[in-house]
């Protein structure tokens, strides 16, 4: 077996817009103090971007030991060739064992350009993560085939063992206020070279009231809806319930929600308290994005549907009476 | 005139695939193969420019003998030329090594434009084409929602999560399409008849591919698939049917107890 005793610690690349850290890279520092405890290794969170340094406290209180700092002007914003030369440049010196990245547009999109530099393997869109207690490797657990099966990946001959991982999945650590990191100003010379390219315009796409992912309560609607205009039935109960609405692809693709609603293996994986399903079959890419919700709570009128397979609660009938009868009462009952 | 490269994977229809109920195994038996979505997205971005500009349309697929289909389908949409990289040596290959091989493939032919998927419906790894770039030397743009030529680079629209960037970026580069891209063209009739009787499809096997043995197949693959196993499913709960006020009623008192409401 290949020995890898150059290669230690556990760390994260901490994806931050705008001086805001994305809520993926906290459940990741969760997760990766985890894996380090298994390994006797310390946790290092890797901050990129251009007049940041004053996220490295937030850091520390969710558990990173180590913040190593690439503070830039070409890492200001977003775009693969600088981060992916902050990042290779943070491998080479500080030969991680393991290093984790979010499966944001970001993440998928920086951590397959870095494998391809470092030549080390990439598994995408874990799901579960644990080390192995007699090699010591990462086992890395994602779905295959549309969901339709799940399959533990290995990298034995090659360091760091990479990863992204989907956001919502883990668990990110209480916080400890006051906890501090220790920082690492790590400069290293990006280069400008062909593989730059020039950002000209930034567009914000959607307001916070349709962000699903950070929701407790989701109303979710699929293709038994029938229209967009039934799925105000759906704003109701969401409003009576202070939650917000979700769909399935079937009903984003009919237009009767926004893609950014989306639930599923396309779309957002949720772990709300609550999520209720209404008029959603429960196709197992859907079944994918939702399953880990605390309570589900399924309306579907066809008794044989998988959705009654995963959920709590099960009621089979007609939505389109049971919806508004439902958000009445809870109303009757808050008054 | 622009060389424009489309890489394209034939998958099995995953949305198709059902589960046997008593195994939970996969029933693979009379799943279609069809053309991977996200791919089908770049190949309709390059024909349309080549319809707007002109262009020369070359796709690349790697897979079994059987993945001609695919590439037959692409030559009657209008694609040019089809190459198809197959041979046992590049089998049981992860994305690191599919990607060196394909760049390989595609390092033998002119590129302006290489059009990836932004990622595969039975793998959904959404690693080949930013590694393919890397592999390549050329800058990537992923998820691409909206592209148009202007001069010597391209003007992408690449989404994130909760915005969009426009970007530039200068050719040779590689762009990987979102099936929000367009929506693709059918096939002709005339030319289903010229991809099937007119035009060929080049078979490259071991040989006609540049790349080192060490960077192939499965030998060639960092990673390693350790075990798959069905999902576990979880236990089902309580389901009722009676009318739908006493069910409403039913759901109330469930959100009373959960300390919901």
């Amino acid at each position: 077996m290949k020995q890898f005793s150059d290669h230690k610690g556990v760390y994260v690349f901490i994806q931050q817009v705008e001086g805001v850290i994305a809520p993926v890279s906290f459940e990741l520092i969760g997760k990766a103090k985890e894996l380090a405890k298994a390994l006797g290794a310390s946790v290092s969170a890797v901050l990129c971007g251009y007049n940041v340094a004053h996220l490295a406290d937030e850091l520390g209180e969710y558990g990173a030991d180590t913040v190593v700092l690439i503070d830039d002007p070409a890492l200001a914003e977003y775009t693969t060739e600088p981060y992916a030369q902050a990042i290779y440049g943070a491998i080479e010196y500080f030969k991680p064992e393991i290093f984790l990245y979010g499966a944001t547009t970001i993440g998928r999109d920086l951590a397959p350009r870095v494998s391809a530099r470092v030549h080390t393997g990439l598994t995408a869109d874990c799901t579960k993560l644990e080390i192995d207690p007699e090699t010591g490797r990462l086992l890395m657990t994602r779905p295959a085939f549309g969901g339709n099966l799940m399959a533990t990946i290995v990298c034995p001959d090659f360091r760091p063992q990479m990863a992204t991982v989907r956001p919502g999945v883990m668990q990110r650590a209480e916080r400890e206020e006051g906890r501090r990191a220790m920082v690492l100003p790590f400069n290293l010379k990006i280069e400008k070279n062909d593989c730059f390219i020039e950002v000209l315009d930034v567009i914000k796409k959607m307001n916070e009231s349709v962000d699903i992912s950070e929701a407790d309560i989701l109303v979710s609607g699929g293709r038994g809806m029938g229209s967009k205009e039934n799925f105000g039935m759906l704003y109701d109960l969401a409003d009576a319930l202070g939650g917000r609405v979700a769909a399935s692809r079937a009903a984003v693709d009919a237009g009767w929600a926004d893609k950014e609603q989306q639930v599923g293996q396309t779309g957002k994986t949720v772990r709300p308290k609550l999520y209720i399903a209404v008029g959603i079959s429960g196709a197992i890419q859907h079944l994918a994005g939702m399953e880990e919700s605390e309570i589900i709570i399924a309306i579907n009128r066809d008794e044989t549907a998988p959705i009654f397979n995963v959920a709590d609660f099960g009621v089979v009938g007609d939505l389109h009476k049971i919806v508004p009868m439902l958000t009445q009462k809870i109303k009757e009952l808050k008054n | 005139m622009l060389n424009i490269i489309v890489c394209i994977k034939q998958v099995p229809d995953t949305n198709e695939v059902r589960l046997d109920p008593k195994t939970g195994t996969l029933i693979r038996e009379g799943v279609p193969s069809i053309m991977n979505p996200d791919d089908k997205a770049g190949l309709e971005a390059a024909l349309r420019i080549k319809d707007e500009l002109g262009a020369t349309v070359r796709v690349v697929s790697m897979g079994p003998a059987q993945a001609d289909a695919v590439l037959r389908e692409a030559l009657a949409m209008g694609a040019d030329e089809a190459y198809l990289v197959s041979d046992r040596a590049f089998g049981g290959a992860d994305t690191w090594a599919t990607s060196s091989t394909i760049a390989a493939a595609v390092s033998k032919l002119p590129y302006d434009i290489v059009f990836t998927g932004r990622q595969a419906i039975d793998g959904d790894t959404a690693q080949v084409g930013p590694q393919m770039a890397e592999h390549l030397g050329i800058p990537n743009v992923s998820y691409a929602e909206e592209i148009r030529v202007v001069g010597d680079s391209l003007i992408v629209k690449r989404q994130f999560e909760n915005s969009y960037q426009v970007v530039r970026v200068k050719m040779p580069c590689l762009v990987t399409a979102l099936t929000e891209l367009n929506r693709p063209r059918y096939m002709t009739p005339g030319g289903i008849f010229r991809a099937y009787r007119e035009k060929e499809v080049t078979v490259w096997t071991r040989p006609d591919v540049p790349v080192d043995d060490s960077n192939i197949g499965l030998k060639g693959s960092p990673t390693r698939v350790k075990e798959s196993f069905p999902k576990a499913m979880k236990g089902k709960g309580e389901v009722v049917t009676m009318d739908a006020e006493a069910e409403a009623d039913w759901l109330l008192e469930k959100l009373r107890e959960k300390f919901i409401v």
